[in-house]
């Protein structure tokens, strides 16, 4: 079995570019679903590449066995509350903030052709 | 001079009948219209609603009730949900948004008495540490126009620090009220994760984000803070442990001569190399008044303290990346014009809705947490971010709490850093690794440099705020930097 900071180190060599590509910059746009003009794309690549190359300070610490943790209270449990109504039905007030509504509905363009 | 009162004069002040909710409501707008042009700290100004507020405080007061805040304006920043009044979260995208209920933390002071005088500045979603990425425009330092106030809660602070309010409310996902309090010169206090309620405030990075208050002192900041904090059914991280009353524990006798006898005291070695001589003296300084009340000194030392930086580089993008997904262009914010598919109407809503620190993050966040980059780095960083929080758990069973600077140097100047992320991250480097642990920390006045303020942070084990409190309100009770004000705002 492969030790944690061997897997890193594999991670290092081959799996982690030091700078980004243009290309790699608009895969990540449209994952995210952003539009990035002519004139934003080259002040992303150059930092996006940065901070990349200064988060990958990572990269070379052990964390052998060690767990992550997804929550700074460690150990809290998630509370289930009782299966019971308690919104009120709110959808008018709050579809007042939409673009676009009728008939109490989000209108967006034609999804289905 | 109402803008320097403390909030217990203040409430005093309404409950002998010296002055009414109305008058003080009056005082504080007053400011707002002819000092807030100069300093951009708000971003919108509730007049008539804070004159009824006002009104109805009165009425409270008239019947004889009495709070510590009833009556007493203070400004919320705009990252909390008020019912009827625009949240525009410092961002294009939700310049149009008025919020459809109250943030629990918005409801429980307003419950208590509270008269919001409007909503302050922030940088975009909470990103950044110069409230210099604001859609609003960047807010100025009030003791000096040229320089940043901090962020990205700054312009809570630049109003306090200009006495537009008693006190303001702020978010601290990395350093967000801490670091701005110090550049202003005023006191903030982020509660331990969970203590607040998160509900309602737009979320940044919810296993960081943490409400707090920006206040003229430890004893003001007690007493708001009793009245935001507890428990909250509506967010699911909450605590249920019970709020102690911060003021009766700083009101509390001391030992003779020795206020702080017993406290331990760790000075946090990773937090002075290479910091500036003259910024390591005001420490060193602020540290002698500290023994001088009793308490005790060591040095400790978090080893992995220095990755504090880049690991929260990777948890608060991908955090970032994934809450800010619900900004599509359909249910609520900003919407581009005509769109030409649903993809179109997402990436141009998003593009043109979000101002580039925004679009940074959101894509750092979504190339860390994307297909094969994963373990690499979100999971990495999350281990990291276990082994910060272990130091400071082994530094605790040593010490009480830990001191240092806030902040690497006193306020930068406006346009200093925005061309390179890297080095405006940088300035959190004192301030993350509370956030990363979950741990309560404090920014307290302790001296200047080149004439502009700088910050003592303190820092304790999860729900130490009275240890916190008590230690800072004792050694303002010994100084007077808190009681500086900047030229011109007096």
């Amino acid at each position: 079995m492969m030790r944690g900071n061997e897997k890193c180190a594999l991670a290092r060599t081959f799996r982690i570019p030091m700078s980004l590509t243009r290309q790699d910059v608009e895969k990540i746009a449209h994952l995210a679903r952003l539009s990035i003009t002519e004139h934003e794309m080259p002040v992303y690549v150059t930092s996006l590449s940065s901070i990349v190359n200064f988060v990958d300070e990572l990269s070379r610490v052990d964390t052998g066995s060690v767990l992550p943790m997804a929550h700074p209270l460690d150990g809290q449990q998630q509370r289930l509350r009782p299966d019971v109504v308690v919104d009120r039905d709110n959808h008018v007030k709050y579809q007042e903030n939409a673009a676009s509504v009728q008939a109490g509905l989000y209108v967006v363009p034609r999804v289905i052709e | 001079m109402l803008h320097t009162l403390t909030l217990a004069e203040l409430a005093a002040r309404l409950a002998a009948g010296e002055t009414t909710s109305v008058a003080l409501t009056r005082h504080f707008l007053a400011r707002i219209e002819r000092l807030n042009p100069a300093l951009n700290a708000l971003i919108t100004v509730t007049a008539d609603a804070a004159q009824n507020a006002a009104a109805e405080a009165d009425l409270r007061l008239a019947a004889g009730e009495r709070g510590p805040l009833l009556g007493i304006p203070l400004i919320h920043k705009d990252i909390f949900c008020t019912d009827g009044v625009r949240t525009s979260c410092g961002s294009r995208m939700l310049d149009n948004f008025v919020a459809p209920y109250d943030a629990t933390v918005v409801a429980r002071l307003k419950a208590a008495g509270a008269v919001m005088l409007g909503k302050a500045n922030m940088d975009e979603f909470a990103m950044g540490s110069s409230n210099e990425t604001s859609y609003y425009g960047a807010v100025k330092n009030p003791w000096d126009p040229t320089k940043v106030p901090g962020g990205s809660s700054g312009g809570s602070a630049a109003a306090l620090a200009a006495g537009l309010a008693p006190y303001a409310t702020g978010t601290d996902t990395g350093g967000s009220i801490r670091q701005p309090a110090a550049l202003t010169g005023v006191t903030g206090i982020k509660p331990t994760y969970g203590r607040v309620s998160r509900y309602g405030i737009v979320a940044f990075a919810s296993s960081l984000d943490q409400a707090g208050v920006f206040a003229r002192s430890a004893a003001d900041a007690a007493a708001v803070l009793k009245a935001m904090a507890g428990f909250d059914p509506l967010d699911s991280t909450s605590v249920d442990v019970p709020v102690p009353d911060y003021t009766a524990l700083l009101a509390a006798p001391d030992a003779a001569g020795a206020p702080l006898a017993g406290l331990k005291i760790g000075l946090l070695r990773e937090f002075f190399d290479g910091l500036e001589p003259r910024n390591a003296a005001l420490i060193h300084a602020a540290l002698e008044v500290l023994t001088g009340l009793g308490a005790t000194t060591q040095e400790v030392s978090l080893p992995n303290l220095p990755l504090s930086v880049p690991t929260y580089y990777v948890v608060a993008p991908a955090e970032c990346s994934s809450n800010l997904s619900r900004f599509d262009g359909v249910r609520f914010g900003y919407r581009c014009a005509e769109p030409k598919d649903l993809v179109d109407l997402y990436k141009r809503s998003r593009g043109e809705g979000f101002g580039a620190e925004v679009k940074r993050r959101i894509m750092t966040g979504t190339y860390v947490l994307s297909a094969g980059y994963f373990d690499a780095y979100y999971l990495k960083a999350q281990k990291v971010r276990r082994l910060i929080t272990d130091d400071f758990r082994a530094a605790f069973a040593a010490v009480d709490l830990v001191i240092g600077p806030t902040t690497p140097t006193p306020a930068f100047g406006l346009g200093a850093k925005v061309e390179d992320p890297v080095t405006m991250y940088l300035n959190d480097i004192y301030t993350i690794g509370a956030n990363l642990a979950g741990l309560p920390a404090m920014s307290v006045p302790c001296g200047f440099v080149d004439g502009l303020p700088m910050g003592l942070q303190l820092i304790g084990p999860h729900f130490s705020e009275g240890k916190l409190l008590h230690a800072a309100d004792r050694f303002q009770r010994a100084t007077r930097w808190h009681l500086e004000t900047a030229r011109g705002y007096e």
